[in-house]
């Protein structure tokens, strides 16, 4: 009898959904490391506040996701370029009430640029991180990553700062120099993480059917790559073998997840490319992205969960255009299609106006009268413009809208 | 050439930068060697392929995270130097080729040759890296990567008629947002308060960041030193 595994057996395993053992996972649970590193008094672990959920990660262990007392380290590719995202994010937030802080002691991760050009080094991005989560301690206010890869980077630099000691040191020397101590959260929490485990909340207070949508998921590499294990995984999307994050809450939201072939390549960001070289990150981003997409699954809409996939998926189907692709497909995050679904305004929260992809149709499909609310909207910017109001505030951004 | 002991030499690569001397391409490998994360991301390669199936870069460039790993792990130095100085700024960084069930990281180990590369000033960095200048000095400056005034339309004429629309409207549309640490900010991403610039700055000159800016761009460094530096005093 051969000891080989047969084609049969495989198929057979793949046909059941994964269910992870924390006991047997291939690697090392981080937070005993951190814990061990606080008892010798080297680090300060900063606890995830007592309001919190726990979820499954890719090997079986659970993680802690804090409901509210948090300080949300914004994303400068959300802020800048798709403001709609972070606004969406504090949106569903203050639709319940929850308690936040939007700081303005944060820098960026400076992750982006470290990708795109390596003009900095491992001790520098370690105290970059480091400050910002000492800045969050300091309020008492537990981190909350908006960016993929702001919260990628940081998984690697915390695996940096656990193994290597001289890194440790080198650090603490640079925050002594602040008056501020070297803190590592207990969990590093993505928001999408958050807006995971608040899915059937935000089902709740829907208002927007989504059940006519179909969407497909670009689920971001540096979300569920870097550092694998800290990845959402749930038996009961896609069988566990892909992470369950915005997949699961478009599900909540009663849209259809179309699969397409691709699921797993990256949408072509680059870090440097998307500004400097964006002839690959165009062509990667139609011909492997979009077009398989739009062969295979033909969505009214593709969903991801970082600022990088949302800026290529949507700012690089103009050009293709041009050379007749087939392109033509709307790109949100979770958090905006969650919003929208809730009531948020489509231009005063969700900001569509800041997406280059056509997204009238969508808006169409889901019976929005968006001309109305463009022009609701442009009744604001008049209203700055002739100095009658100094801008839109979340007085004017609370409350849903009810469509009719 | 007979092949003996002392000259054989097993799928190591030619010479293809003979104006470089080999003792340079040894001591630049071997700061990428010494580097404390190296031993985290190489542990050897089946040369299975798992990462150049995964890489995007790999689909459209003569790049290959395979070669890299391999070309590591066998010290193969007259290689890593073709690496260091053609290969290295083709890749996307996606870290897809994690999925190396080897465990290594060859996204990481560009990570490593970028920076070895952009400290040693190499001439093939400085070009690629010359139109990205404006960037460097927005995140060393303002602690973000990118800001709404960036969005010019000569800079991203292929981003559609969105790009002069909003360039037209940055002021107007900046305050249309509800967020308070955004709204009005067009020259970052959000409100940062002085006293964490300050902060920020403290990081690039204490750590040696700024060395390494001097080295790819004495230009922009003195820039960036200089107010830097009179804020520093100031605060």
């Amino acid at each position: 009898m051969s000891d080989l595994t047969t084609v049969e057996q495989i198929l057979e395993r793949k046909s059941h959904a994964v269910i992870r053992d924390a006991e047997i996972a291939p690697t090392h649970d981080i937070r005993e490391a951190l814990f061990e590193l606080e008892a010798k008094g080297e680090i300060i672990v900063q606890r995830v506040p007592e309001n919190h959920v726990e979820v499954t990660t890719k090997y079986g262990r659970t993680k802690k996701i804090p409901i509210d007392h948090t300080w949300h380290h914004k994303s400068c590719g959300q802020c800048g370029h798709i403001p709609g995202y972070t606004s969406s994010i504090f949106w569903l937030h203050r639709q319940f009430n929850l308690d936040y802080l939007d700081p303005t002691d944060q820098t960026s991760c400076t992750g982006w640029n470290y990708y795109a050009s390596a003009t900095s080094n491992a001790a520098a991005q370690a105290a970059v991180m480091s400050r910002n989560f000492a800045a969050a301690y300091e309020t008492g206010y537990f981190p909350m990553i908006h960016c993929g890869t702001s919260y990628g980077h940081y998984k690697e630099i915390r695996e940096q700062l656990v193994h290597h000691k001289e890194l440790r040191d080198e650090v603490r020397r640079i925050l002594d120099k602040m008056g501020k101590p070297l803190v590592i959260p207990e969990e590093l929490v993505h928001y999408s993480e958050w807006v995971h485990i608040m899915r059937k909340k935000f089902a709740e207070k829907q208002t927007v059917d989504m059940s006519m949508i179909r969407a497909t998921v670009h689920p971001a590499c540096h979300y569920y790559k870097i550092v694998a294990e800290d990845a959402i995984y749930d038996p009961e999307i896609y069988g566990g073998q892909r992470t369950a994050t915005v997949t699961a809450t478009l599900e909540a939201l009663g849209i259809n997840v179309a699969d397409y072939s691709t699921w797993f390549d990256c949408c072509g960001f680059g870090f440097r490319h998307v500004l400097v070289q964006r002839d690959f990150t165009r062509s990667f981003a139609v011909l492997r992205k979009i077009e398989t997409m739009k062969n295979e699954a033909n969505p009214d809409l593709t969903v991801t969960h970082d600022t990088g996939c949302v800026t290529t998926l949507d700012k690089s189907q103009f050009a293709a255009k041009a050379h007749d692709r087939k392109v033509g497909i709307p790109v949100l995050s979770d958090a905006q299609v969650a919003a929208l679904a809730m009531g948020a305004h489509p231009f005063r929260v969700v900001q569509f106006h800041w997406h280059s992809t056509d997204w009238r149709p969508f808006l169409d499909k889901l019976g929005i009268n968006w001309q109305k609310y463009w022009d609701e909207f442009q009744g604001d910017l008049d209203a700055i413009r002739a100095g009658t109001k100094s801008g839109i505030t979340w007085e004017d951004a609370d409350k849903p809208v009810v469509y009719a | 050439m007979p092949t003996t002991l002392e000259n054989w030499n097993p799928g190591k690569a030619e010479n293809r930068h003979p104006d470089v001397t080999f003792v340079e391409k040894e001591r630049l490998f071997l700061e990428v060697k010494n580097d404390l994360r190296y031993s985290d991301f190489l542990y050897g390669c089946y040369e299975c392929g798992i990462c150049v199936a995964t890489c995007p870069s790999a689909r459209f460039y003569d790049f290959s995270p395979r070669v890299i790993a391999q070309s590591m792990a066998r010290e193969d130095i007259e290689r890593v130097y073709d690496i260091i100085s053609e290969d290295i700024w083709n890749c996307a960084q996606c870290f897809s080729c994690l999925r190396c069930p080897r465990g290594n990281n060859p996204g990481g180990l560009v990570t490593l040759l970028r920076e070895v590369a952009v400290k040693n000033g190499l001439q093939e960095t400085k070009d690629v890296l010359q139109g990205y200048s404006r960037v460097i000095y927005k995140v060393m400056l303002k602690g973000n990567q990118v800001s709404p005034d960036m969005l010019q339309p000569d800079f991203f004429p292929d981003w559609g008629p969105w790009v002069g629309e909003f360039s037209a409207n940055m002021p107007v549309w900046r305050k249309a947002i509800p967020v308070d640490t955004l709204r009005g900010v067009t020259d970052a991403a959000w409100k940062t308060n002085r006293k964490t610039l300050l902060e920020l700055y403290t990081i690039w000159f204490e750590t040696g960041n700024m060395d390494i800016i001097k080295e790819i761009d004495e230009g922009l460094y003195d820039l960036l030193a200089d107010v830097m530096q009179e804020e520093l005093e100031e605060g």
